[in-house]
């Protein structure tokens, strides 16, 4: 009787088992597919993007698109201000973090606990989007390559997460060995601590630079200048908005074949404007984890 | 009384009684001795005075008329005048009503889907399977919002998307997605549980990593099916992560970000889409109102900050997990 029970409650799970197959089946088929029939749209010919021939696999194989992309002035120039924007900020963003976070992280830093209460009020409120706006005009970086970096040279969340990495993992000891040798603060924290944290650098370098090269609401509201925009702007123009100089549209002369090449167009960008930040994320992908979970000890 | 406990606790540490020096004095040794430490704080914390405290304090423009030539605190003093003007608009009640609905559905949804993921994955065995399915659902986390929203477009097209194909092959007529008011949420909502998924599993799956193997070993012995372990031992140990997640989300729910939104909106759908920050955005900055989208954007932060308290400290009371 006992022995039949067992046998029917482990069927059950089985079938509560494979019904938790099929349910993760279907999320990853719904997580991959749009990805995958963007990435083949981009590789196929304009005239099977437009027809609808494409729906797994690139169909007549061709780099228009791309090689429209890479011809593209406005374009180049919004790939390398992005580049720029990404890697400036990551360094402003990684110095500030670090320079507030270690001293923080000390239990006789004098006023600690004020300073956090005074960061983590930001978090909580802020003076809205006007005031800030006129406060970085003040500031005189308006539309100028400042304003992309500045107003978000520190993010308080990573503040706290870096914090919390120096506090439980540098020993207290270490310190004060090296204030014994005579070691000072910045030479321990250079020498000594950053060495020792290059998991949370890479998680702070990661997070700051899909933040960067992904953000496009500061330049929408600071940037006039389209010599200055990053790529998610441009991308907008031509992906959103519909706006592109149809005469950059080399051997494209007919209605038609403007269109298709138009179309094509808006896949090949997705890849292009993707593809960077992507890569490096098999890389990183356990700094990642452990990143976000350094972050929930202390939220 | 917590002074004097502080006093105490000092005087136990047999170094600083020795030295015999008053708290004041031994401070200002110690920042002498650490001077360092503390010039590394002045870069950081002159950009939260400049970039986060003056804007704070710049806020006031809500209550004034703001001129460029006269300053933050040189405008004219009109007191409610904006935030009446606001609630008295035919505007409130649309943006209170679309801000407040994206937010609850998104909430309703956008809450629950990780740790369904989270629990699904931690059920079955095979890594393999798992790593697989946890790198590609993370992996639109790094999709831009620009990228997103072109996406969503891309596939709601009636020229060049799938979803049309679908529509019409189950014998439906085309639907103009973008162009109906009334799918506008369900595609924002959706669309942002297709990209956060991944990044929200992550959470509950170290918690449930984290939980005592003695547990599952019990609920083996007394015979408990998958479900019920699931029920009795995965939830209550997921449990704080998520009230934690909760707390937070509904400390925003009348927060919604401008960035998506706005991509997202187009002269057809804008009488579902319009939100408080995509008005503060188009009143203030497109329409040079100032002080009036000041106003708006201010009511809008304090109704967030007294939800974020109020919030957390009924988590605080009916159970132990809080933000502070």
């Amino acid at each position: 009787m006992n022995r039949v029970n067992a046998i029917r409650e482990s069927v059950r799970d089985r079938i509560f088992l494979g019904l938790i197959y099929i349910f993760l089946f279907c999320v990853l088929a719904v997580v991959i597919y749009p990805l995958i029939f963007i990435l083949s749209s981009s590789f196929s010919s304009p005239q099977a993007v437009v027809s609808g021939r494409v729906w797994l696999w690139p169909v007549d194989i061709s780099l228009m698109g791309y090689k429209v992309i890479f011809s593209n002035p406005a374009i180049l120039t919004g790939y390398i201000n992005s580049f720029i924007y990404t890697v400036l900020g990551v360094m402003i963003n990684i110095v500030m973090t670090v320079a507030i976070a270690y001293p923080l992280s000390k239990s006789t830093f004098v006023g600690r606990n004020a300073i956090m209460m005074i960061l983590v009020f930001t978090i909580l409120f802020s003076g809205g989007l006007i005031p800030t706006y006129l406060t970085v005009k003040a500031a005189g970086i308006l539309d100028t390559r400042w304003a992309m970096v500045l107003p978000g040279a520190l993010a308080v969340f990573q503040v706290i997460v870096a914090r919390t990495f120096f506090q439980s993992t540098i020993p207290k000891e270490l310190g004060e060995a090296a204030e014994l040798d005579g070691c000072s603060d910045i030479g321990f924290l250079w020498r000594v601590v950053l060495p020792l944290s290059k998991a949370i650098l890479a998680v702070l370098i990661l997070f700051y630079a899909v933040g960067n090269w992904n953000a496009y609401f500061d330049a929408l509201i600071y940037l006039k200048s389209p010599e200055l925009y990053p790529l998610q702007i441009i991308l907008r123009n031509i992906l959103i908005l519909n706006s592109i100089d149809a005469s950059s549209l080399v051997d494209a002369n007919q209605m038609a074949a403007r269109q298709g090449l138009r179309d094509l167009l808006k896949f090949s960008l997705i890849v292009v404007a993707t593809v960077p930040i992507l890569c490096i994320y098999p890389f990183v992908q356990k700094f990642f984890v452990q990143g976000i979970m350094i972050g929930s000890i202390k939220g | 009384m917590v002074g004097k406990m502080k006093t105490s606790v000092m005087d136990a540490r047999g170094k600083y009684k020795r030295s015999g020096l008053p708290s004041a004095r031994r401070k200002w040794k110690g920042i002498k001795r650490h001077w360092q430490l503390y010039l590394l704080i002045i870069a950081p914390m002159a950009y939260i005075v400049i970039f986060k405290y003056i804007p704070m304090y710049g806020a006031q423009i809500a209550f004034r008329d703001y001129s460029v030539i006269k300053g933050f605190t040189g405008s004219e003093f009109v007191g409610l005048k904006h935030f009446q003007s606001f609630f008295q608009s035919p505007n409130f009640w649309l943006l209170i009503k679309n801000t407040l609905g994206i937010s609850l559905y998104s909430l309703a949804v956008g809450f629950p889907a990780p740790i369904i993921l989270a629990l699904a994955l931690n059920e079955i065995k095979s890594m393999k399977f798992k790593k697989t399915v946890q790198t590609v659902t993370f992996a639109p986390f790094f999709i831009s919002t620009v990228v997103m929203v072109s996406m969503i477009i891309i596939f709601l097209s009636p020229r060049l998307g799938f979803v049309d194909y679908i529509v019409r092959g189950l014998g439906f007529d085309s639907i103009n997605f973008m162009g109906t008011p009334g799918y506008f949420k369900s595609i924002y909502v959706f669309s942002n549980v297709w990209q956060g998924i991944g990044y929200g599993a992550v959470i509950y799956l170290a918690a449930l990593a984290g939980i005592n193997p003695e547990l599952y070993e019990a609920a083996k012995v007394d015979g408990a099916s998958r479900l019920q372990k699931i029920r009795h031992v995965d939830l209550p140990g997921i449990a704080p992560a998520a009230i934690i997640l909760l707390i937070l989300s509904v400390g925003q729910i009348m927060n919604i970000g401008f960035e998506k939104i706005y991509l997202m909106q187009n002269p057809l759908n804008v009488s579902t889409s319009e939100v408080i920050s995509t008005y503060v955005y188009k009143m203030g900055l497109l329409g040079a109102n100032f002080s009036f989208s000041s106003a708006v954007d201010l009511f809008n932060s304090v109704i967030n900050l007294i939800l974020l308290i109020t919030v957390n400290s009924i988590a605080k009371r009916i159970s132990e997990s809080s933000l502070w």
